[in-house]
């Protein structure tokens, strides 16, 4: 045991201290450590009072006790009252124990207040400090709220001491940083800037924290500080290496005050006022050059130091990005270090250069250090050195140099550290498809990515390269052409056989010409995969075999045979057998001609963001790359279950970021989820046989019926008829001269049953009489067919029932074609479907209701609406409309009679979505104000459930 | 600077500061991940590691680590001196310091602390001025005050 050096030794805490130091387990630890609980516990408790110093001695020993990491209970009253001793060394202790074991217990916090308050007023400096380190470590509200008064007036005083201001500036600053809006700077702001004036350095250094805090929350209140660090700066920059005394550090003029001037200057643009920018470039011109002269000291704190500045000054320069010279000086400067001996150094260098790369007037310049920055992925030892080498190469990547530098991730990936590789093929990705001048070279890059690291290619990768393989029609065939190559070796990823099956599918027929990829062969080398792979790529493999089908009728045989066999057509798996026993039938029953309009080609995906970029930055968040995301942390899985085409494709200003595609053909496909690559993937549900839309991967999705003329576009009224049917089931849906619709529906849980009753109101049959629904993708349909024959006079019925998989907004389309005396009548309607026919109503206590109610207060989960009360403010009429919503009325719930509460989930197959609404009737403005609150972040739903507001 | 901890090789912490409110099971979380990772790099690594949404500044003095995990906009370097003034500080005031001195005099270590920082941020940095406040807080020690 060390002689205790100074100050008065606690002899019986050196013992304690001892004791656990000699304990050989972990068990004895514990022991010793109840043992000494139990007796200060007895001590405390005991009749005889204890003096201070005893007092001390325990609450220290129980403060080491809690940093060796067990919990303390109790002693917290003692430790308040030693704050009242009058020895000082007892208020010291009971000070640190109070700031390391803060309790919430309101008694206490108000006796600590208390002695605080004592301490601030007894104008002793150091009794003053201690209270004012104590406020600063604890920085609780309640002190906030006791103290952010008194402090500043502490601050700015002119009798107070330079040691009290500086404890008072960063005690403020915490309490600032706690509670900004109970510190209040108002009147002392202008003095509390002029602390940068300060004779004192320190207390400049520590005002300077606290005024760049504020600075940066409140540029305009404090912008006169500006000048003033222009000026201190430039009185420090301009010392020599002794002027400052002790605030020199290893020779090198006040550091830290340095460092937090030009930090403070970074909360602010260049200085307006010439004198004062040109003061200021000129002390950056000094700490460029100040950083080439040779070092006063070989001591790595001088140059530490010296740097430390350096680099600071660096961030201003870049965050200015005005000053061409000084950022192409500072590129340089920053190029020696990439090469220095100390790693730190190195890793500097490399961080800084990253966001050098960004500026205009300093990218060439980063650009010349390209072989260094490869040679430091190369070669650097410390992967933390090699990732920020990866993250400049990804930032100085342009046109010019893309080539290369992708070239050099890939190789690197090979042996680079699992811990990276992700986000290294991500990037990989992203910069192959940013700068591909020829298509063949991005094929090649994302499939060398698969070979490479398949393990870490994500789902939005590989979906990417056969968006673009789809969409540019010059690059298919050398993409059929190298994966048909890339699958020949013996062991090949899965994502290449998903890319392989899929990309064959579709353009196996452009190389079918040479034998030695012969249909045949392209095939059995697919079904050579086909047993090692996964239920999802068998499913997609089975949809290749059926497009080659139809590719290759030579094939038919074949593949038929593999289709039935029992692995196939009894798959315990219920996908992959559906799946083969469709494309069987499929392919038996069905004329070439309806093959080929059934498996015909994908049409081009319509554009949009990179979902590869969306995914990079979800994980490095917004400041990884130049696109900031809306609400990055928001979002779900980009291929999460139930989230299929929601927010995270939605067309954002940034989706032509990539500027990639922007004179690829789009076709006329409109932006809605059907049409996402992430959709056309998803599984298809159970009873996926239809004749309209088959949500299957390889099915084009348009309406493969043998009808020759195109739907007709839904009429004009046709939402006001879907808003009629918003809070009812059935009714006259349509009615015109020849024909009259009804409906009766009826919903259970996520799924619907709707009849519709075709009444020919004429006395002449209709021919070809013949209906079609396409749904969006959120929903699936499944509809009887009728007879193509309605005698005159007559009704017949059809039914149709719905599956709402996950939340939508279109309500599917009803399209209804038949002749009447020759001529073709052409008729499209909305179904009225809407999200809230899938509402289960929930009853639940008014204390339930309020307490969610509070709990969802996001912007996005909420939507309100005020509407005119157009049909009226009956309760009556009120109550039924609401009902018919699905809701569960909740009576007793608001404490407002007038208001009506209601609760309802949402069920769709992905998730459940819980609802509550409220109406709040306003009889004089004839206006409700209707608020609906959702259990779910997704604006989709809030919109959706407006609009049904709106029709209430 | 968010917290400051110092451990040993053998992983146990000799002091822990934090500056941020965090409970007591976020800040033992912390501290254990943090130990674990930075005892597993090797003597020749890069002082800076990114470590969830902070950068963690770290040096080895003898057997003891110094961490500190500052914000993303914080200078590196400057942090790594910050680190080595209160070795500085701690040597001066215990005359060569050990680790041994810490765990013994654990509350001077603080005391040292809170006079070099402050709700992480420097409040002084001249080696002379903090010592100078910490010897007369020593003298002050049994004097006693009319209350």
């Amino acid at each position: 045991m060390p002689a205790v050096s100074k100050g008065d030794g606690m002899r019986g805490l050196a013992v304690f201290i001892s004791d656990i130091r000699n304990c050989k387990s972990k068990e004895a630890e514990i022991k010793r450590i109840n043992k000494e609980l139990a007796n200060i516990r007895s001590k405390f408790k005991g009749d005889k009072a204890l003096d201070g110093y005893s007092k001390k001695k325990y609450v220290c020993k129980l403060l080491f006790i809690f940093l060796l990491g067990h919990d303390i209970d109790f002693g917290h009253m003692e430790a308040v009252n030693l704050l009242s001793s009058n020895k000082y060394t007892e208020k010291q202790i009971g000070y640190l124990f109070i700031s390391v074991l803060v309790n919430s217990n309101s008694e206490l916090i108000r006796l600590i207040n208390n002695a605080i308050k004592n301490d601030l007023s007894s104008r002793n400096p150091t009794f003053m400090c201690l209270a004012l380190h104590c406020i600063a470590n604890v920085g609780s509200r309640e002190m906030a709220e006791a103290f952010a008064g008194e402090i500043p007036r502490i601050l700015v005083a002119g009798d107070t001491m330079d040691s009290v201001k500086q404890s008072a500036a960063l005690c403020l600053l915490r309490l600032y940083k706690a509670s900004p809006d109970l510190v209040l700077m108002g009147e002392w702001t202008s003095r509390v800037v002029h602390l940068l004036n300060d004779q004192h350095m320190g207390v400049v250094t520590a005002a300077i924290s606290l005024i760049t805090c504020l600075s940066s929350k409140n540029p305009d209140e404090f912008k006169t500080c500006v000048s003033l660090a222009v000026s201190r700066l430039s009185r420090i920059v301009s010392s020599a290496s002794t002027d400052l005394q002790d605030y020199t550090y290893y020779f090198v003029p006040a550091p830290w005050l340095s460092c937090k001037l030009l930090r403070l200057l970074q909360c602010y643009p260049p200085p307006e006022d010439g004198a004062v920018k040109g003061r200021l470039v000129e002390c950056l011109e000094t700490i460029l050059n100040k950083a080439q002269e040779p070092p006063k000291s070989k001591k790595v704190q001088h140059s530490n130091a010296k740097n430390a500045i350096l680099f600071e000054a660096i961030s201003l320069i870049i965050h200015y990005d005005s000053e061409p010279n000084l950022l192409v000086r500072a590129c340089n400067q920053l190029g020696q270090f990439l090469q220095h001996r100390e790693t730190n150094l190195r890793y500097l260098a490399l961080e800084s250069m990253c966001t050098l790369a960004s500026s205009e007037f300093s990218h060439e310049a980063v650009k010349t250090h390209i072989e260094t920055v490869i040679n430091a992925l190369k070669t650097e030892r410390d992967v933390s050195v090699r990732q920020r080498a990866a993250d400049l190469l990804y930032a100085m990547c342009d046109r010019s140099n893309a080539k290369q530098i992708v070239a050099e991730m890939l190789s690197y990936l090979e042996t680079a550290d699992y811990s990276i590789r992700e986000e290294m093929v991500l990037k990989v990705a992203i910069l192959a498809e940013k700068y591909a001048v020829d298509y063949s070279w991005y094929v090649d890059t994302i499939l060398n990515l698969i070979r490479i690291a398949g393990d870490y290619v994500s789902e939005e990768v590989w979906y990417r390269v056969i968006q673009i393989v789809i969409n540019r029609d010059d690059v298919q065939g050398y993409a059929a052409k190298t994966v048909f190559e890339a699958l020949q070796a013996p062991a090949c990823h899965e994502n290449m056989v998903k890319v392989g099956g899929y990309i064959l599918g579709e353009f196996g027929n452009l190389i079918a010409g040479d034998p030695r990829s012969s249909p045949l062969v392209q095939f059995n080398l697919l079904h050579s995969k086909f047993h090692l792979c996964s239920v999802p790529t068998r499913a997609l493999l089975l949809s290749a075999y059926i497009k080659f089908i139809n590719l290759f009728p030579e094939t038919k045989a074949t593949i038929q045979e593999v289709l039935r066999s029992d692995s196939q057509i009894r798959n315990s798996d219920v996908e992959l057998q559906q799946r083969a026993v469709e494309y069987l039938k499929l392919s038996s029953i069905a004329s070439t001609d309806v093959l080929a309009t059934v498996l015909e080609e994908m049409p081009p995906f319509p554009e949009r963001e990179s979902s590869i970029l969306a995914k990079l930055k979800k994980k490095k968040g917004p400041g990884a790359v130049s696109v900031e995301l809306e609400d990055g942390k928001e979002r779900g899985e980009l291929n999460g279950g139930g989230d299929r085409g929601g927010d995270a494709s939605t067309p954002s200003p940034s989706a032509d970021l990539l500027g990639l595609r922007s004179t690829a053909p789009v076709s006329g496909t409109t932006p809605s989820a059907g049409s996402l690559l992430v959709d056309v993937f998803s599984e298809a549900g159970p009873s996926a046989t239809s004749a309209g839309v088959n949500d299957d991967g390889f099915l084009s999705s348009a309406p493969p019926t043998v009808a020759s003329e195109d739907p007709a576009p839904p009429l004009p009224e046709s939402d006001e008829l879907l808003n009629k049917f918003v809070c009812k089931n059935n009714g006259v849906l349509f009615e015109n001269q020849l024909l009259q619709i009804g409906i009766k529906s009826e919903y259970r849980q996520n799924l619907g049953r709707m009849y519709l009753f075709y009444g020919n109101k004429t006395s002449v049959q209709f021919v070809s009489f013949n209906t079609t629904v396409s749904c969006p993708g959120e929903l699936q349909s499944h509809i009887l067919q009728l007879e193509p024959l309605v005698e005159g006079g007559a009704q017949v019925q059809q039914v149709i029932n719905i599956e709402c998989l996950t939340d939508f907004i279109d309500a599917p389309l009803l399209n209804i074609k038949f002749r009447y005396g020759g001529a073709l009548q052409n008729i499209s309607l909305k179904l009225p479907v809407t999200i809230n026919k899938f509402f289960q109503p929930t009853e639940m206590a008014a204390a339930d209701f309020f307490q969610r109610w509070k709990q969802l207060s996001q912007p996005q989960q909420e939507a309100q609406k005020i509407f005119k009360a157009s049909h009226g403010m009956d309760t009556e009429v009120l109550k039924a409309k609401l009902l018919g919503l699905g809701t569960a009325l909740l009576e007793n719930v608001d404490p407002n009679p007038e208001n009506y509460v209601c609760a309802g989930v949402i069920q769709t197959k992905a998730q459940q979505v819980g609802c509550l609404l409220r109406l709040e009737p306003n009889a004089q403005a004839q206006v409700h104000t209707h608020k609906c609150i959702l259990l779910d972040s997704r604006l989709i739903m809030c919109h959706q459930c407006k609009s049904i507001l709106n029709s209430c | 600077m968010q917290f400051m901890l110092l451990f040993s090789r053998q992983g146990k912490l000799r002091l822990q500061k934090w500056y941020v409110p965090l409970s007591d099971k976020e800040r033992k979380k912390i501290s254990r991940d943090l130990v674990q990772t930075i005892l597993a790099r090797k003597p020749k690594m890069c002082s800076f590691l990114e470590w969830r949404d902070l950068k963690i500044v770290y040096k080895r003095y003898a057997s003891l680590y110094f961490c500190c995990a500052v914000e993303d906009q914080d200078n590196e370097l400057i942090t790594l001196e910050i680190i080595h003034r209160y070795v500085e500080l701690l040597d001066k005031y215990f005359g060569s310091v050990c680790e041994l001195d810490i765990i013994f005099n654990f509350e001077k270590a603080y005391f040292i602390l809170d006079e070099f920082l402050l709700g992480g941020e420097a409040q002084e940095t001249s080696k002379k001025n903090v010592l100078k406040a910490i010897e007369q807080a020593d003298l002050l020690q049994e004097c006693t005050f009319p209350v």
